[in-house]
C-alpha cells in the first residue's frame, strides 16, 4: 500500500485503536505496544497514528485528565447569557480569556424557552468564590445589564472522557 | 479519612501540574516521566494507579476536538426534582452519555451525548425523548471560545480551604 493511501484510510484496526485509547492509556512500560498488541497493528503504527491524529487536530491534548472534584473543587457554575447576535463572538473571546473561565462557548437559543446564547463554565473551590469571581469579570466586562443565569451543579450523575465509537 | 487533597505529596502535585498535557509518543513515555520527576517507571506506573484509585485520575490518554472527533451536543431536561434519580438515571442507560449533572434550574438534568455522526446522535436523543415522555433542549455548540478543560490546581487555596 502506498503511503498516501495509508495515511488516508480510516481502517477497522485504527478504529479498534480510537475505542482503546477513548478509555485511557495502559498503565503498562510500553503503553503504545501494548495497544498494538490489541489491535492487531506494530508499535510504530500505533505511534505513527496518534501523532497523525495530534497533527490533524483530532487529538488536543495527550497526559493526566483530572478530576476536578474529589479534589475539592466542588463548585461548577453554568454561566449563561443572552448576548446580541452581532456581539457574542467578542463576548465570547473576552470571556474565554478570563482566568477564572475554563469552558466558553456559543450555542442556538431556543425560544421561547431558552434565550441564552453563550455558556461559561467557572469552576473553584466554594460557591461563594465563584460568584465574586462572576461579579468581577461581569463588572470588568461591562456586562452587568446582560441577562443571565447562573446553574450551580448540586450531583454529577456521570462524568467521563466522550466516547465516539460505537459502544 | 484525611481529606484527599492531604494525600497527594509533592511528587504527586508535579506529576498533576506537569503532565495534563504533552504525554510522549515515545516506546516509553513513562520512563521518561520517570526520570524527569527523579522516580522509576515503575514507582511511577504505582503512583498513576493510586491516583486512579483515589478518584483523582481519571485516566492518561488523549482529549479529542470534538467538532471532529464525531458528533456531540449538550442537552438539558426538566424533571420533578423528586423524581430527579430516576431520570438521571434513565439518561446514564442511553448510549453516548458521557457527563450528566443535575444543575439548579428548571432544566435540572444537563447533560452531553457523543455519537459517530448526527443521524446516530438524532436517533439517539430522538429515542431518549420517547423514554424520558419530556422535551429535551437541544444546544450544540456552534463555536467554541475556549475547549480544553487543563487548568492549573489552586494547591494552596485547596490546602487553607
Amino acid at each position: 500500500m502506498n503511503q498516501v493511501a495509508e495515511l488516508y484510510m480510516d481502517t477497522e484496526a485504527e478504529q479498534r485503536l480510537r475505542a482503546l485509547i477513548e478509555k485511557g492509556l495502559p498503565l503498562t512500560s510500553r503503553p503504545w505496544q501494548t495497544l498494538a498488541d490489541q489491535c492487531d497493528m506494530s508499535e510504530a503504527r500505533v505511534m505513527a497514528t496518534i501523532e497523525r491524529w495530534q497533527s490533524e487536530g483530532l487529538i488536543k491534548r495527550l497526559g493526566l485528565v483530572i478530576k476536578h472534584r474529589p479534589l475539592g473543587i466542588k463548585a461548577n457554575a453554568m454561566v449563561v447569557w443572552d448576548i446580541p447576535d452581532d456581539q457574542v463572538a467578542m463576548v465570547g473571546r473576552r470571556l474565554a480569556a478570563e482566568r477564572a473561565v475554563t469552558l466558553c462557548y456559543r450555542r442556538p437559543r431556543r425560544l421561547p424557552d431558552w434565550p441564552f446564547n453563550l455558556f461559561c463554565m467557572i469552576h473553584g473551590i466554594a460557591r461563594q468564590r465563584v460568584l465574586l469571581e462572576l461579579d468581577a469579570l461581569t463588572q470588568r466586562q461591562g456586562l452587568e445589564a446582560i441577562p443571565r443565569q447562573v446553574l450551580f451543579s448540586t450531583h454529577a450523575y456521570r462524568q467521563r472522557g466522550a466516547r465516539y465509537a460505537a459502544e | 479519612m484525611p481529606p484527599l487533597i492531604h494525600q497527594l505529596d509533592t511528587l504527586d502535585r508535579r506529576l498533576i501540574d506537569g503532565y495534563q498535557r504533552g504525554f510522549l509518543v515515545c516506546e516509553r513515555p513513562y520512563a521518561v516521566m520517570a526520570d524527569d520527576l527523579g522516580m522509576t517507571e515503575s514507582e511511577l506506573l504505582v503512583r498513576l494507579e493510586r491516583l486512579q484509585t483515589l478518584g483523582v485520575l481519571s485516566r492518561v490518554g488523549p482529549v479529542f476536538e470534538h467538532t471532529k472527533a464525531g458528533a456531540s451536543l449538550l442537552a438539558a431536561v426538566a424533571v420533578p426534582k423528586n423524581e430527579q434519580e430516576a431520570y438521571a438515571e434513565l439518561i446514564n442507560r442511553a448510549p453516548g452519555v458521557n457527563h450528566n449533572y443535575a444543575r439548579e434550574h428548571d432544566y435540572n438534568l444537563w447533560f452531553v451525548m457523543t455519537a459517530a455522526d448526527e443521524e446516530q446522535l438524532g436517533r439517539r436523543l430522538d429515542h431518549l425523548e420517547a423514554e424520558l415522555d419530556r422535551p429535551i433542549l437541544r444546544l450544540p455548540m456552534l463555536e467554541g471560545f475556549h475547549i480544553d478543560l487543563s487548568f492549573p490546581i489552586p494547591w494552596q487555596e485547596l490546602e487553607s480551604a
